[in-house]
């Protein structure tokens, strides 16, 4: 979001901490992967503060907590308290359900700095159906805590064909709950949101609506509350800086303990992702293989080895080069000047074409028993 | 030269930022949710002393002794109206 922390390379400046894949939501756009219901071996408490430790000695400054639904972790404040001493700036990235108003004030006193609920929708039906759960009155009620125990707020909104028509309702929904910071969250279509691509894709004529609605709230809002949206980059040109470049300055540290460049990596074929259980976070930053095959551009194929624009882009996303061509250092096919381009403006036609039809796929929602079934 | 005005307004770092340390980046930095800021020297030096205590003239009058009486008041104004333009701090 807003500020990514660009001007610094070099060490592993972001920390995610997936603490948990079991989540109370379904939703079907969920980034956790397909197969995650297999992997059930959490880290404990000890294991995490040692990642802690050693991720802030090498640099890290912002920690996010998320999942699953990290507040499942009977172990936050513990991990919150020790990321506070260490000094990190410590971000809950929940769900909000099964927060109540007393673990709200526990966690600011273990020295929380913020906290960022997602909401699945602006009215309760959609809210509830895409998350699998009668959630809306209740992250209502904890937007409302958290603003009152006076933590900066973020309100996320993953946004995608089913909710988008909405998205002036969804605003002003987080005009009233007083949002520090909005994030309208374009699907990225990885794991459960490419299983879903079909339904879950917007089409051209949503997108213009929403972007214009979207520019007019920024302009309205201004800086009493930063509004955050980047339309899906299946409709771009030009591809994203997937994490600022691969083993750049993100590290993920996944429930089980895999060490990740981005927490969609699980699935690079020929790959080994080192574990914090083996292995020190320096190691895995500063040695290991798999944070070291995409870094640079040494690894790059044409068209992207002799692209002036490699060093703003970095060939784009390597999960989505791997999704969309088979080849994980391919260059990302949202770009026009790779040869896979085409197939993938194609492709968001055919999808087009399906949802004026009627002829789309149900959604698969994201729950232990279709991982069991998929894994 | 004419003195400059007398600014005798509070600067309060905004309670969403956190102003720190970093001895890996060997600077100040701005923390807030989910992105951060590397200072420059000079802004640390200033930023350090945003307390929510101290006015702008106080502030000017010690980074002056600290400077050896440098005429570094236009430095540290502008420097307070970018910082209340970028939503860091507030009066």
């Amino acid at each position: 979001m807003a500020g990514s922390p660009t001007d610094i390379a070099g060490k592993p400046l972001w920390l995610l901490a997936e603490l948990t894949y079991r989540c109370p939501l379904q939703c079907p756009y969920c980034s956790n992967p397909l197969d995650f219901a297999q992997r059930k071996q959490e880290l404990d408490t000890e294991d995490w503060l040692r990642v802690l430790r050693e991720a802030r000695a090498l640099g890290a400054m912002q920690l996010g907590f998320s999942g699953g639904e990290p507040l499942l972790r009977d172990d936050l404040e513990i991990l919150t308290a020790e990321a506070r001493a260490l000094g990190y700036y410590t971000n809950l990235i929940t769900s909000g359900v099964g927060m109540d108003e007393a673990r709200v004030a526990r966690l600011r006193e273990a020295g929380l700095d913020h906290i960022q609920i997602s909401f699945q929708a602006s009215n309760e039906e959609l809210n509830n159906y895409l998350g699998g759960t009668a959630s809306f009155a209740h992250k209502r009620a904890m937007a409302r805590a958290v603003k009152a125990h006076d933590y900066p707020m973020v309100l996320n909104v993953v946004i995608h064909r089913q909710n988008i028509d909405q998205i002036e309702d969804i605003i002003r929904m987080t005009i009233e709950l007083e949002a520090d910071f909005v994030e309208l969250a374009s699907t990225q279509y990885y794991g459960w949101s490419r299983l879903n691509l079909e339904g879950l894709l917007p089409t051209r004529e949503q997108l213009r609506h929403a972007e214009a609605v979207a520019k007019r709230y920024q302009a309205e809002m201004g800086d009493r509350m930063k509004i955050i949206y980047v339309v899906p980059d299946y409709f771009e040109n030009r591809p994203k800086a997937c994490m600022n470049g691969w083993g750049s300055i993100f590290l993920t540290v996944a429930p089980d303990g895999s060490a990740l460049p981005c927490h969609a990596a699980q699935h690079l074929p020929g790959l080994e992702f080192p574990n914090v259980r083996d292995q020190s976070i320096d190691y895995i930053w500063n040695e290991s293989p798999a944070f070291a095959r995409f870094r640079g551009f040494e690894w790059m194929q044409e068209p992207c080895r002799s692209c002036p624009d490699k060093t703003k882009d970095f060939g784009g996303c390597r999960c989505q080069a791997y999704l969309l061509t088979g080849d994980a250092s391919a260059t990302d096919p949202v770009c026009d000047r790779s040869p896979r381009h085409a197939a993938l403006v194609e492709e968001v036609e055919r999808i087009e074409r399906a949802a004026a039809a009627g002829t789309t796929k149900p959604l698969v929602f994201r729950n232990t028993r279709n991982s069991r079934a998929l894994g | 030269m004419n003195a400059a005005p007398q600014d005798a307004r509070v600067p309060v770092l905004k309670r969403m930022y956190r102003f720190q340390w970093e001895a890996a980046q060997d600077c100040h930095v701005l923390l807030y949710p989910e992105g951060m800021v590397k200072l420059s020297a000079s802004a640390g030096e200033i930023l350090k002393r945003v307390d929510g205590q101290r006015s702008v003239e106080a502030i000017i009058a010690e980074l002056k002794a600290l400077f050896g009486g440098a005429p570094l008041d236009d430095d540290v104004r502008r420097f307070l109206e970018q910082a209340e333009g970028n939503g860091w701090i507030t009066y």
